[in-house]
């Protein structure tokens, strides 16, 4: 028996807990969840629960009979994992594929590390990614959304999200204000269907094809808001984060406005607010210190405009964190938080 | 035995003994595989040519053009058969695949028919824009039997008559940009 | 020591890509398929088996400051014969492998086998472990490959058992590290129980 049992950090006494931390964002993740069941109706309430369900049951399987540790399953970490899994997903996204997406996030992105605390990627971005790179049509055919009690616009089905009508559109030889005008053309089931590009409002509101937790940015910043007033997060990720995105697409389009769009645009459309705000600040996978915080927020910045405007995919959110994730342990050596105690050298 | 001392005298004739009796063996084998590796190249480039051009016996003319773009060349094959013409086999490009180059060959009847397609190569993504290979799906079938005379050859997003493969349109104009390259060369030819 | 051991410990105790981890290009660059991962690894057998002869037989001959030339040097010629025969009456498998062959002269599984095996024993068992570990390589790739591509692909040795794609992130690298690492962690396993 050992008198000494080692926990996960932090060690400082205070009355937060992993579980209440745990809960806080679960409650900060619940307005996005309300919008994605309205644009998206059931198909986004099946996503979450499915999700949820399936993350928590792989947990408790992998904790029970491979590590043979205490249970863990009610600290509420499996949740967020499965409600960011589905909130990184369409909500047509068949069943089987979203259970294979949660046992890769909790099974390979989590448990194999030793569970959580000891994962050095976000196991949720995990286990979007290898959905995203192992079903490529699943994962990138967007439900156009149908908000519960209005009637919906046009007659199409699917459609692709902005970030991706754009991409592939400029790809094509058209300038950005000729995508915004005449919209972008898409065949489905034999029919021509025009998509347009969203107004900004209807980006702020969430009217826009995309995954389930993406598409509203109000709902995200009511959320992020939260999580800042109960000090879930810190200020350092998300600001440089989405500063560097502002300044690194801004430069690009004060020099060329015909083929890259404005700031405003890569800041409402795509993943950026969500990652900023949930994923990027994962305790576990970002660096300690404030210092620290701000690289890991300015590189994350960099490669994800650097995929979006340069790279193959649309969006580069997941990447970007993924990829700045594994920097994490060097920009901690560089950047150590003072230890409790030390006198600061002059 | 006792080991070789190592002298420099005997350290420069060890080499030397192992570097020629290596140089032998390698030119020895060359030459042994030359014809076959030679015939097996070309038997890969006859066997496209037939699965495009079905039935022929000889192929009279084969020459290399530029590709209007001039980013690469063209490969003109024209078969025969007993004498009549059979059709023309063209080995086409894209440079707009979503990998880089598309390599594929195409085999025109002598009224312009698209008989057949083959993919030789490309670096599309698996699972995506490799649909264009037959052997993964169904989408370079719609090519056969056309004219692009009255088959516009643009994915239906642009205007086109081609159902693009789904989730890989930019492979999928890739694919068209290369048959339409070689039915330019066509038309030029039969001018 | 006892050939029977000789030969079997290239398989799991001493497998060269489970245990050893040696040779890993061509373990995650082949291992598409398990027709690939067993193609490799019989040609990697036979530059093994031909190379621990020929060093095995020349080991005395060789001094011994010149020894890493000289292996490499034969090494490569064997390669070389393989590239090109396969070539010559292979072709299909060569348009899948041919990337990979000449890399064969860089796989420390090669190289080390000379090494520490051929240069210190008798002809004889030279062949042995050559053989050995060159089917444990063989093996490790078919099941490598197998694995892949049964998740990836939906099939086994050409033969699809599945309608459709399968997870095709095993198609490519970043699948392979991840196969890997699992069977490794598997093997370690049942190695640990055994």
């Amino acid at each position: 028996m050992s008198l000494f049992t080692i926990s996960g950090s932090p060690h400082v006494h205070s009355d937060t807990t992993t579980k209440k931390l745990m809960y806080s964002v679960i409650y900060a993740m619940i307005p996005a969840m309300l919008v994605s069941v309205y644009f998206f109706g059931m198909g986004a309430v099946r996503v979450i629960l499915i999700s949820v369900i399936a993350s928590m049951l792989f947990e408790y399987l992998i904790q029970k009979y491979l590590i043979k540790g205490p249970a863990t399953i009610s600290d509420g970490s499996a949740i967020i994992t499965g409600v960011l899994l589905a909130f990184n997903v369409p909500s047509n996204l068949p069943s089987v594929i979203l259970v294979i997406g949660a046992f890769v996030a909790i099974a390979i992105g989590k448990m194999s590390f030793g569970g959580l605390g000891k994962n050095i990627f976000n196991p949720a971005l995990v286990g979007r990614v290898f959905l995203l790179i192992s079903f490529p049509v699943q994962m990138t055919s967007w439900p156009v959304p149908k908000p519960l009690f209005a009637k919906s616009l046009t007659d199409a089905i699917t459609g692709p999200t902005p970030l991706g009508a754009l991409k592939e559109e400029l790809k094509k030889g058209d300038t950005v204000q000729q995508i915004m005008d005449n919209g972008v053309k898409f065949i489905e089931n034999g029919k021509e269907v025009v998509y347009h590009i969203p107004s900004y409002m209807d980006s702020l509101l969430g009217d826009m094809g995309g995954s389930l937790g993406e598409i509203s940015a109000i709902a995200i910043l009511i959320g992020a808001v939260y999580m800042l007033l109960k000090k879930v997060i810190t200020w350092e990720i998300p600001t440089a984060y989405i500063g560097t995105v502002i300044v690194f697409t801004g430069i690009l389009w004060l020099v060329d406005p015909a083929h890259f769009v404005n700031p405003l645009f890569h800041l409402l459309t795509g993943g950026l607010l969500l990652g900023a705000f949930f994923m990027a600040t994962d305790m576990v996978t970002s660096p300690m210190s404030s210092k620290g915080q701000l690289v890991f927020g300015l590189g994350a910045g960099i490669l994800t405009v650097l995929i979006r405007v340069f790279g193959a995919y649309p969006e580069g959110v997941s990447f970007a964190i993924l990829i700045m994730n594994a920097f994490v342990p060097l920009i901690d050596l560089g950047f150590k938080p003072k230890r409790f105690g030390e006198v600061v050298k002059k | 035995m006792a080991k070789t001392e190592s002298s420099f005298k005997n350290m420069v004739i060890t080499l030397f003994v192992v570097t020629v009796v290596a140089a032998l063996a390698l030119g020895g084998v060359y030459t042994m595989t030359k014809e076959p590796i030679a015939i097996a190249k070309r038997k890969k480039v006859e066997n496209a040519i037939r699965y495009v051009v079905p039935g022929f016996d000889t192929i009279r003319k084969e020459f290399k053009v530029a590709g209007d773009d001039g980013k690469d060349s063209l490969t003109v094959f024209e078969t025969y058969k007993t004498g009549e013409k059979a059709g023309t086999a063209i080995k086409t490009y894209s440079p707009d695949g979503f990998g880089g180059m598309v390599w594929i060959m195409v085999g025109f009847a002598p009224d312009g028919t698209i008989l057949n397609t083959a993919v030789l190569d490309h670096k599309e993504t698996p699972g995506l824009g490799d649909k264009m290979d037959i052997k993964k799906s169904d989408f370079s079938i719609q090519f056969k039997g056309k004219n692009p005379k009255n088959f516009k050859l643009t994915v239906k997003k642009d205007g086109g008559d081609v159902d693009a493969i789904t989730a890989a349109t930019i492979s999928s104009r890739a694919f068209c940009d290369a048959v339409r390259r070689a039915y330019k060369e066509f038309e030029k030819e039969e001018k | 020591m006892n050939q029977l051991a000789n030969f079997t410990k290239g398989f799991i105790k001493e497998n060269p890509v489970f245990v050893l981890l040696l040779g890993m290009c061509p373990t995650l660059g082949v291992t598409t398929s398990a027709i690939n991962g067993l193609g490799m690894g019989l040609a990697t057998t036979f530059v093994l088996v031909m190379s621990n002869l020929v060093v095995s037989l020349v080991k005395n001959l060789i001094p011994d400051k010149v020894r890493i030339p000289s292996f490499i040097v034969i090494i490569a010629s064997f390669v070389t014969i393989v590239e090109l025969v396969m070539q010559a009456y292979l072709p299909a498998l060569y348009e899948q492998l041919g990337l990979f062959i000449p890399l064969i002269v860089v796989n420390c599984i090669v190289l080390g086998r000379a090494e520490a095996f051929a240069s210190k024993n008798s002809l004889l068992s030279s062949i042995i472990d050559g053989l050995g570990m060159g089917l444990g390589f063989a093996f490790a790739l078919t099941i490598l490959g197998g694995v892949r591509e049964m998740l990836g692909s939906g099939a086994i040795f050409g033969f699809k058992f599945l309608q459709g794609d399968g997870m095709l992130v095993f198609v490519l690298a970043p699948g392979a590290f991840i196969a890997l690492g699992y069977l490794i962690a598997l093997i370690n396993r049942l190695k640990k129980t055994a």
